[in-house]
């Protein structure tokens, strides 16, 4: 299996745990992936304003890129770059006039793209076209009664045309853990928003946010949360130091990337991970429960 | 909030309405005040008026109102309001629009050099841009 990997640029600065876990395990899973020679930044929110198409050219132009490595999958591990370049997609797909204006605007690539020549895919989509039995597979270490809560966020499940899974009641990632060999926890707060990109202007409705998810999850009973988005991994990590320095009885969480969950139950380096860059160190629960 | 809250036909076809439309594409006469989105919206706590309310203004023409509010700016397009919407009513995109409507004129909301230092060496770059791209024209 072959198929082309657009990272973003968030993977090759601040989430780096994320890009070498996932990779390593594509590799060991046979899967080989090929970052795209050129790419540019997708633009992280897809614009949603139907008389501007300056804002499309971006993800279209990476869709170009794409469409020319002439693999049709392309791999996009960061959830906000899947999201912008998968509505992209339908926007070209969809609406035949303004693709053209598109094309015209955009005539110095040699390639157009009609939506239908790339196919975005996530990592837990790959991981079930790759196989859970193999998956399971290579599972080498079994966690100690490990108790996961899968966190969704926004971008993977809205809206509903671009959904990997059900934007209500999303199974994917419990299905993944469960063949990992660990327990799911369910709390409410798992599809809901951490914030986003309030972060940087209100960072007041992220802090109160992050206190309810994680809280939830805590209440639930868990013992380190996954998620695959950065930006969610940020305000459900970073933001939760902040809460303890305001609230003493707040109990922290650890979080991670839900790649790196999988490379350690693999039994994959573990020193190919950087746990001095999480806010909440989760080396303590991680060698409570065997994996490290 | 502007005191006039006299309905009138003229305020009902003013020209903010059809801009609005323009820009979203969204129909906001489908919707009949359900409050779904309000009651699904995970930053509800922190908005006046409230999502289901923003569509009602828009209704009776109070667009003003809402461009002056720091409703549209508090939505983080997480989408959930329309995903739950039973009448098809792209909210996030009708809070695009408002905020477009704001910036079509101011050019941007807030300022860049506010940014704290410390944060913004801190913070990853899909944080910022994402921030960016809502907040600056």
């Amino acid at each position: 299996m072959e198929l082309s990997y657009y990272p973003g640029c968030t993977l090759k600065a601040n989430a780096k745990n994320f890009e070498t876990s996932a990779l390593a395990i594509l590799q060991h899973l046979d899967v080989t992936v090929k970052e795209l020679e050129d790419w540019y930044c997708c633009g992280v929110c897809f614009s949603q304003t139907q008389d501007n198409l300056m804002q499309q050219i971006a993800p279209v132009r990476t869709l170009v890129k794409a469409k020319e490595s002439n693999r049709r999958q392309l791999l996009a591990l960061c959830t906000m770059c899947f999201n912008t370049l998968k509505r992209a997609i339908e926007f070209i797909k969809n609406d035949k006039e303004k693709r053209d204006t598109i094309h015209q605007f955009m005539d110095r690539e040699d390639t157009k793209f009609y939506g239908d020549e790339v196919e975005v895919i996530d990592i837990l989509t790959l991981i079930r076209q790759i196989g859970l039995d193999k998956l399971k597979a290579a599972i080498v270490k079994k966690a100690v009664d490990l108790k996961v809560a899968s966190y969704y966020g926004c971008m993977l499940l809205r809206p509903q045309e671009i959904a990997i899974d059900s934007p209500d009641d999303p199974v994917i990632m419990e299905e993944i853990i469960t063949h990992a060999g660990c327990e799911n926890v369910y709390f409410p707060f798992r599809t809901e928003c951490c914030g986003s990109y309030q972060i940087v202007s209100e960072p007041e409705i992220v802090r109160e946010r992050a206190r309810k998810i994680v809280g939830s999850a805590v209440k639930n009973g868990a013992d380190l949360m996954v998620m695959l988005c950065p930006l969610c991994y940020y305000n459900l990590d970073e933001v939760q130091r902040d809460i303890q320095e305001e609230d003493a009885t707040f109990q922290p969480l650890p979080v991670l990337y839900f790649t790196q969950l999988l490379a350690l139950l693999m039994g994959l380096k573990p020193d190919l991970q950087d746990f001095r860059l999480h806010a909440i160190d989760p080396r303590p629960v991680l060698k409570r429960k065997g994996l490290l | 909030m502007s005191k006039n809250k006299t309905i009138s036909a003229h305020r009902i076809s003013s020209d903010r309405i059809d801009q609005l439309h323009e820009i979203s594409g969204v129909n906001v006469y489908a919707c009949y005040q359900c409050g779904n989105c309000s009651a699904a919206c995970p930053a509800v706590e922190f908005m006046d008026p409230t999502p289901h309310q923003v569509i009602r203004k828009i209704q009776l023409g109070f667009i003003d109102e809402l461009t002056t509010s720091e409703t549209p700016w508090i939505c983080a397009a997480c989408i959930t309001c329309t995903v739950k919407c039973p009448r098809g009513v792209d909210i996030a995109k009708v809070m695009e629009g408002l905020r477009q409507i704001v910036l079509r004129s101011d050019f941007e909301h807030g300022h860049l050099c506010d940014i704290d230092e410390k944060m913004r060496k801190k913070l990853p770059q899909i944080a910022l841009i994402g921030n960016f791209r809502k907040t600056i024209l």
